[in-house]
């Protein structure tokens, strides 16, 4: 026995509220982020991941008083990401009781903030979000591009050359999302999650698409991720994060029960 | 009664959540702070720690931390918990930035995990070490008091202790190699993991502290 592999429940934060919507469109109230960041510590949540979508920066001032009344209740690792731009934003959310920081359009901005706040903050609390999504294959070979604006603007970036290269910078974790998943139930997009947990030597969190426990065990065992995050499948109360780990256990995946 | 509980900061990182488990855990007052006279009458000391080894024993020594931390370890009756890089600091050496002296309070060595690092299987395993990994009780404390052997508790770390002086191993974890999760000596408890992000089995850590004498 080793180390186990992670359950991550994440809340997508909007104004305060937790919603989810299927491919970022249809958005529905799942409730207050604190009540529900307790609901999954009671319930074993190995992490919780804190999304922030809110456009406005009063809504961001929302967020850090959200964060400081999670992290006085929850005494598990709090990932916080969302609008992320400067050492600055780091360093709120860290003081507010963050954990981790995650950071997604910023550093494909600026690939020096990675560096820069690795080295001060360390790597253990820097994870580099990557939403990618399938393009043409080249030379029949697959290939995953970063998206940004929600899975609207292509990048150019190549997914898997972006997470070594980030993990070269000093990140410490990727949290992987398949924009061509996110929000439609049918599963990790194993292809990619295999290719980037193959290619560093850091964890990856696979995420975008789980509707069923299947679809969990899968993202492990085929796309060989170290962790699994999954909203919209815990927050109508479809699955329980007990009822997640014990499938998982069951199919010969290490989890902590 | 635990009385006052000084967090040592030497300003390497966010002390909220050690902080807000240790209240959580029954402490009556906590205090972050680097200020000598309330450390020195503090009736328990937490050493933590985050970051690179480097800028944390400059800031400790530049802080005068060090001192504190050794005048707190000279008082038999004040007992003092060290958590991840707070426990590493405590070592002779780090392997980290290229190699850095440390505190020496313990003897022994802050070795790298390697890359790669590979399990028994041959399988390939992920650095930094990160996630939930059983501790085993490899001799009895008073910290471990009412945590079953094997309980799993939170680790993020690419860096292990290695000390030399086997007899002080409390606990040990499997992870690719054999490391020293947990060591202890007299009034000092010193831990890789994290308790304040081990949920009700880190709690229950704390609360051990809290009620504990610094005697073993």
């Amino acid at each position: 026995m080793g180390l186990a592999k992670r359950i991550i429940p994440c809340l997508d934060v909007e104004n305060g509220r937790v919603v989810k919507g299927v491919n970022f469109v249809d958005i529905r109230d799942a409730g207050d982020p604190v009540e529900i960041a307790i609901r999954y510590n009671e319930q074993g949540a190995d992490e919780i991941t804190f999304l922030d979508i809110t456009a406005s920066h009063e809504g961001r001032d929302t967020t850090v008083h959200t964060v400081e009344k999670i992290a006085e209740e929850v005494f598990i690792p709090l990932t916080v990401g969302g609008g992320i731009r400067s050492v600055q934003d780091i360093r709120t959310m860290l003081n507010a009781g963050a954990d981790k920081v995650s950071i997604n359009t910023a550093a494909i901005h600026n690939p020096e903030l990675v560096r820069e706040s690795a080295q001060r903050f360390g790597s253990q609390c820097i994870v580099v979000a990557i939403d990618a999504k399938r393009v043409a294959d080249v030379d029949g070979a697959p290939r995953w591009e970063i998206f940004t604006h929600g899975g609207r603007k292509p990048t150019g970036i190549d997914a898997v050359a972006w997470a070594v290269r980030m993990a070269e910078l000093g990140a410490g974790e990727i949290l992987l999302t398949s924009m061509d998943r996110d929000g439609t139930r049918n599963g990790f997009e194993l292809g990619v999650t295999r290719a980037i947990t193959d290619a560093v030597e850091i964890p990856v969190i696979a995420s975008g698409g789980v509707g069923n426990l299947d679809h969990l065990v899968d993202g492990i065992l085929l796309g060989g991720a170290d962790a699994v995050l999954a909203a919209s499948i815990f927050h109508f109360g479809e699955f329980s994060v007990p009822e997640a780990k014990a499938y998982m256990a069951a199919r010969g995946i290490e989890v902590r029960l | 009664m635990s009385g006052v509980v000084a967090v040592i900061d030497y300003g390497m990182g966010n002390l909220h959540s050690v902080a807000s488990a240790l209240a959580h855990a029954g402490a009556q007052q906590v205090v972050v702070t680097h200020d000598a006279d309330i450390i020195h009458n503090a009736d328990r000391v937490v050493f933590p720690g985050v970051g690179a080894i480097r800028d944390c024993m400059a800031e400790i020594r530049r802080l005068k931390c060090d001192q504190l931390l050794a005048q707190s370890l000279a008082d038999r009756h004040k007992p003092v918990l060290a958590i991840c890089v707070g426990m590493q600091a405590l070592m002779s050496h780090s392997q980290e930035n290229g190699g850095v002296p440390c505190l020496d309070i313990i003897p022994g060595e802050v070795r790298y995990f390697g890359n790669p690092l590979v399990d028994s299987a041959g399988e390939r395993l992920k650095v930094p070490h990160m996630g939930w990994n059983e501790v085993r009780q490899v001799r009895p404390h008073p910290l471990w008091q009412g945590i079953d052997d094997l309980t799993r508790f939170y680790f993020v770390h690419s860096f292990y202790v290695d000390a030399v002086e086997r007899e002080l191993v409390a606990g040990s974890v499997r992870y690719g190699v054999s490391f020293d999760a947990a060591l202890a000596r007299d009034n000092l408890f010193a831990v890789q993991f994290h308790p304040e992000k081990s949920h009700t089995a880190g709690l229950r850590l704390l609360r051990n502290f809290l009620e504990w004498n610094g005697q073993c």
